[in-house]
């Protein structure tokens, strides 16, 4: 850990005396690598950014034109009108999060320090349903989930829905157009994005490290409670950060496998953009979203305090 | 905690008894099956070049690996198939091995926490004296240096007060400066908290300097086992003559056994005490002679009349000589062998003993040691890839 910073220091106490005075030109090198990087920034991400600020206080109508008035009331009348949907969007999300850890940790360990040779295949097979279109994917999960299939079956007979139902995330022994169907979908859909942070932070683990603890009479349960979860709290973070902060803003998920009742601000937005035409609401929704995934994720960083271990 | 350590020590009357240990991966054999009894309270060495079986054999003694055949005792008890968290054991690893995410405290204090000991405080603190790191104790491991860490590892390991500590070259990372004065400091650690300590090292001088007993390894077996200057006096084999120190091994014809052997190498007779010698000498058959290069002295061919009778002589001219400071150490070819090496303290330098000249090497017969001609006479030589 040490050595890092070593190279670090190093260059500049070497070079200083051979390099005392660089060329104008030398110097501006950096900068010119970082131009293409910035002109992207600035096109893709600071323009519309600023253009969705103006619109979400503007007022007016499509036949019209809309204008800058200043109404910053939009704001607060779209967040009391979609709150609900503000609601839906954040446990949505931090359900498949959640869900999305449970199931890719055992997997990333495994990866990490049971598969072997196997590791490379492994860890194509997690990406490899990016090689197919997030659409397909999502539809095919209507396959699945569909009243008549086998899951639905088999969680039928296990008595799942039962319980499923009785919390409001199913209906009856149906399970497309319910919560579940969306929070399912998140999951399958967000879950590579789980999985390669924390492999990599599990992976980089010294495997001395767990030798070391076993040495000092930590069994194995209490090796990976002291030792190895702390160490891969920068893969949980984020993984976890990975996976919610699309997830929040997501609708396709709600839009193929949901219904009326399951939908979440990123349908909100979307059909004010596309459909009613009313792009103030829509881009003061979406800036309303932004703040809160920020503040969110604000206190979450600071909470998990994992400055210390990269 | 003196008082703590001074009752383990009377209770447990714990040697740690290895019995036909033996480690094989697939087809490879890393320790042949062995037997090796480490005295209570010993600082005993496993020493040998890498690859030589002696990591696998203290890593089956820590349980983190499993013996293919063999039982591990710790004094009566049979610890074989115990996992690692249930041996009284603990290792300092070669790469130290501390948990980046604690502090030095939190580090130290692990193998008590694990075993439920609430308040560790004052156990840390008199740790954190005995290895000199009491302003360190809220420090991360990244922010200390090389050294600092070693004594970090050293106390996470004492603090439990293991029946034996074992010590996985816990110095291969230091530079020699900081080794040597590491070396020291564990011998004192050692010596103040009686503990059995078990060091693995490549390294002899190490092994010497630190150890009450050390046992040399060469692929998989146990070469020999003794006390340092035993070991380095008395070699029974040409790995441990030549892996220890430097040693001169002359090829020679016995021609009379007795009290004392005489064997003929290049024309000269060479004297060899009998009890000295490893193998059964028959007259007519093959001995290595051996002698250690300090043990020689040189005098110039001029002078030859002037050595008292009675000593190994053997003639030769310098090949090569280089000035250390406290000795001059001379290379000699002669009839007997080539390149024998001479190492002359530098009292009174004879300037006549430049390279060409032609000199006489005579030395005590009680030096001298008899090697069994079977064995491949360069064992053990360190060779520059060796070296690192």
């Amino acid at each position: 850990m040490s050595a890092p910073t070593l190279a670090k220091e190093a260059p500049e106490s070497v070079d200083e005396p051979i390099l005392r005075k660089p060329s104008a030109r030398k110097r501006l090198v950096p900068y010119w690598l970082l131009l293409p990087g910035i002109i992207w920034l600035l096109v893709f991400f600071a323009l519309p950014l600023v253009y969705q600020a103006s619109t979400s206080v503007q007022t007016g109508s499509l036949e019209k034109g809309f204008e800058v008035t200043w109404h910053f009331q939009t704001y607060w009348d779209a967040f009391t009108e979609y709150w609900p949907q503000f609601v839906r969007s954040l446990l949505y999300a931090g359900t498949a999060t959640l869900l999305c850890l449970l199931l890719g940790y055992p997997l990333a360990y495994l990866i990490a320090f049971k598969a072997g040779r196997w590791r490379n295949l492994l860890l194509v097979l997690v990406i490899a349903p990016f090689f197919t279109s997030f659409l397909i994917r999502t539809l095919a999960w209507k396959t699945i989930l569909a009243d008549d299939s086998v899951v639905v079956d088999v969680l039928n007979t296990l008595h799942v829905l039962d319980v499923t139902s009785w919390i409001g995330w199913t209906e009856g022994d149906r399970v497309l157009a319910t919560p579940m169907a969306v929070v399912c979908g998140l999951t399958y859909n967000f879950l590579p994005f789980m999985i390669l942070p924390l492999y990599t932070s599990l992976e980089r683990i010294d495997g001395r490290l767990h030798e070391a603890a076993r040495d000092l009479y930590a069994s194995p349960a209490t090796t990976f409670r002291k030792v190895t979860f702390p160490l891969s709290m920068p893969g949980v973070v984020s993984g976890t950060l990975l996976t919610f902060i699309p997830a929040s803003g997501d609708y396709v998920n709600a839009e193929l496998l949901g219904s009326t009742d399951t939908k979440m601000v990123g349908n909100v937005i979307q059909s004010q953009f596309l459909r009613v035409l009313d792009y103030p609401t829509a881009a003061a929704l979406s800036f309303i979203l932004m703040a809160i995934v920020l503040a969110m994720v604000t206190v979450y960083i600071r909470r998990a305090g994992t400055e210390d271990l990269v | 905690m003196t008082d703590k350590t001074a009752h383990t020590g009377k209770n447990t009357g714990g040697d740690v008894r290895l019995t036909g240990i033996s480690k094989t991966y697939g087809s490879f054999t890393a320790v042949h099956p062995l037997d090796l009894t480490v005295p209570q309270g010993s600082f005993f060495a496993l020493l040998g070049a890498s690859g030589c079986g002696k990591t696998t054999t203290l890593r089956m003694i820590a349980g983190l690996e499993d013996p293919s055949t063999g039982t591990v005792f710790l004094g009566d008890k049979d610890v074989t198939d115990l996992p690692p968290y249930k041996r009284p054991v603990n290792t300092v690893f070669q790469s130290y091995a501390l948990f980046p995410h604690m502090d030095i405290t939190e580090n130290i204090a692990f193998g008590l926490r694990r075993r439920g000991i609430k308040s560790v405080k004052k156990q840390v603190d008199d740790m954190l004296e005995l290895v000199q790191l009491g302003d360190k104790a809220r420090h991360k491991p990244h922010q200390l240096s090389g050294g600092q860490q070693q004594r970090v590892a050293v106390a996470r390991a004492l603090i439990n007060h293991p029946q034996v500590l074992l010590l996985d070259e816990p110095l291969g990372a230091l530079d020699l400066k900081l080794r040597r004065q590491m070396q020291l400091e564990l011998k004192r650690i050692q010596t103040e908290v009686g503990i059995t300590f078990v060091h693995v090292t490549h390294d002899q001088e190490e092994a010497m300097t630190m150890a009450d007993q050390v046992a040399v390894m060469n692929g998989g077996r146990v070469e020999q086992l003794g006390a340092p200057a035993d070991l380095y006096e008395n070699p029974q084999t040409t790995f441990v003559a030549n892996f220890l120190g430097t040693s001169n091994l002359i090829e020679a014809e016995v021609v009379e056994t007795g009290t004392d052997v005489v064997v003929t190498a290049g024309g000269g007779k060479l004297r060899v005490p009998g009890d000295r010698c490893t193998s059964a000498v028959r007259q007519g058959g093959k001995v290595l002679v051996g002698v250690r290069p300090e043990k020689i002295s040189l005098a110039h061919a001029d002078d030859a009349g002037k050595i008292a009778d009675g000593r190994n002589r053997v003639t030769g001219r310098i090949a090569d000589s280089s000035f250390i400071g406290v000795s001059t150490q001379y290379v000699v070819n002669s009839p007997a062998g080539a390149e024998l090496q001479v190492y002359e303290q530098n009292i009174e330098r004879d300037t006549r003993l430049v390279p060409g000249a032609e000199v006489v090497l005579h030395w005590n017969p009680a030096h001298t040691f008899g090697l069994d001609a079977a064995q491949d006479i360069d064992a053990g030589v360190e060779t520059v890839e060796d070296a690192g």
